[in-house]
């Protein structure tokens, strides 16, 4: 910081509000990419689905980096600093992970509960009716 | 007492407390106000990482999820079929208002007096614009939409299928859809929901789409307007700080104008993500 002059710093500031918004333009294009709005039929693409996604994720990432490294200032501060701020959020990795793996876990669940739920229970063969002698049959 | 400890580190010439934080050294180079700034913000963050694991968890457990390009695709001026249009020009007002604040925390190092109350001004315009922006989607989605906080009219079409009413037309599985309604005579509001029929030859009425949608939408932007509404209040306060001379006797750049826009990106930054899950993914 000391070291840069302020005409210098006044330019960085604008560099920086030029790459967010073009990387902000880039997210908006390619997740509209992914849901088919501007190639027709895109959306039935898994593999295009996916792959948008995991740019725009990663897009996300850098824009998080670039705010917290150069508007606050934390590429200035001390690398303690940085550590005991930054390294408590990779604890939201494991996090993530297990809670997308519920969540598909709870969805699981409901399908197989919905499905068991539509299969006739007959363990005694009571409800299969081609051996029962109906009364009115006999007359 | 403690002057000559701090004399002697230049750091801490800065610090109001005198003998920082009675070691006689800050930990980090960095003042109390600062650094505390900088651990709430952590905190803050496992907040909103908190809610916003909960909305990935239980869009996973979904079978269908509405698809945002189609829920968010109304602007102001009578604007439709326009997907994402207007929250990206929100997020542009947002990020903007980072630029300014980053500018009035150079001129703070500057001791620019003027110069801190312009870009401060400008940052609060742009902080009560993001928050007309926000006033105005919530209430095209409350108002005009009908979604609250447990209904979602924002449906997905599981299977392929067709319309059965005069309106025809068929449908792709994973359509979204908006289910109208009118207010009947005796005021109240009733839904429309329109038979379909699926490939599968089962008929059935549009069915409302995932109740939690409504919930973690409201929530989760309303947490981080919440977040954006205190940050204009605590900007402004500090702005009058700032234009009354307050800061210019402390003679430390302007650290406080700092500290407030540590909390300002944040509120950037957080958008980043809602921004990401909610209106992208």
């Amino acid at each position: 910081m000391a070291n840069v002059s302020y005409e210098e710093s006044i330019k960085k500031v604008y560099w920086g509000l030029t790459l967010l918004a073009i990387v902000t333009l880039v997210e908006v294009g390619v997740s509209l990419l992914g849901k088919g709005h501007i190639i027709s039929g895109a959306e039935d693409m898994m593999w295009l689905v996916y792959l948008t996604g995991l740019i725009i994720i990663v897009l996300s990432i850098y824009k998080a980096y670039f705010i917290i490294y150069e508007f606050m200032h934390m590429r200035y501060e001390v690398k303690g600093l940085a550590v005991s701020v930054l390294l408590p959020t990779a604890l939201l990795i494991w996090a993530i992970i297990a809670f997308f793996q519920e969540g598909d876990s709870w969805k699981n669940r409901r399908q197989q509960i919905k499905e068991k739920n539509q299969e006739k229970i007959d363990p005694q063969g009571m409800y299969d009716d081609s051996d029962v002698i109906r009364l009115d049959e006999l007359g | 007492m403690a002057t000559e400890t701090v004399m002697e580190h230049d750091v801490d010439k800065h610090d109001d407390g005198g003998n920082a934080w009675s070691g006689a050294k800050s930990p980090f180079k960095a003042s109390y106000g600062k650094l505390m700034m900088w651990y709430f913000l952590l905190s803050d963050a496992f907040t909103f990482a908190g809610f916003l694991i909960a909305y990935g968890a239980i869009r996973f457990s979904s079978p269908t999820w509405p698809v945002p390009d189609f829920v968010f695709s109304t602007a102001p001026f009578g604007v439709h079929d326009a997907p994402l249009i207007f929250v990206t020009i929100m997020s542009f007002l947002l990020i903007i208002s980072s630029v300014t604040m980053v500018r009035a925390v150079q001129e703070g190092h500057r001791e620019n007096k003027n110069g801190v109350v312009f870009w401060m001004l400008l940052t609060i315009v742009g902080g009560a614009g993001f928050l007309g922006c926000q006033a105005w989607e919530w209430n095209n989605l409350i108002g005009t939409e009908h979604m609250t906080v447990n209904t979602n009219p924002f449906g997905s079409h599981e299977f392929a299928g067709e319309y059965l009413d005069e309106k025809g037309g068929s449908f792709d599985a994973g359509d979204s859809y908006l289910i109208h309604g009118h207010t009947a005579e005796n005021g109240e509001f009733q839904w429309d929901q329109r038979p379909v029929r699926y490939e599968t030859g089962e008929t059935t009425v549009e069915q409302f789409g995932p109740k939690s949608f409504g919930a973690l939408f409201f929530f989760i932007t309303g947490f981080h307007g919440f977040h954006v509404f205190s940050g204009v209040v605590f900007l402004l306060i500090i702005c009058i700080n700032v234009g009354s001379g307050l800061y210019v006797e402390r003679k430390n750049g302007y650290e406080m104008v700092e500290k407030i826009g540590l909390y300002w990106h944040f509120v950037d930054l957080v958008w980043v993500f809602v921004f990401l899950v909610f209106y992208l993914l």
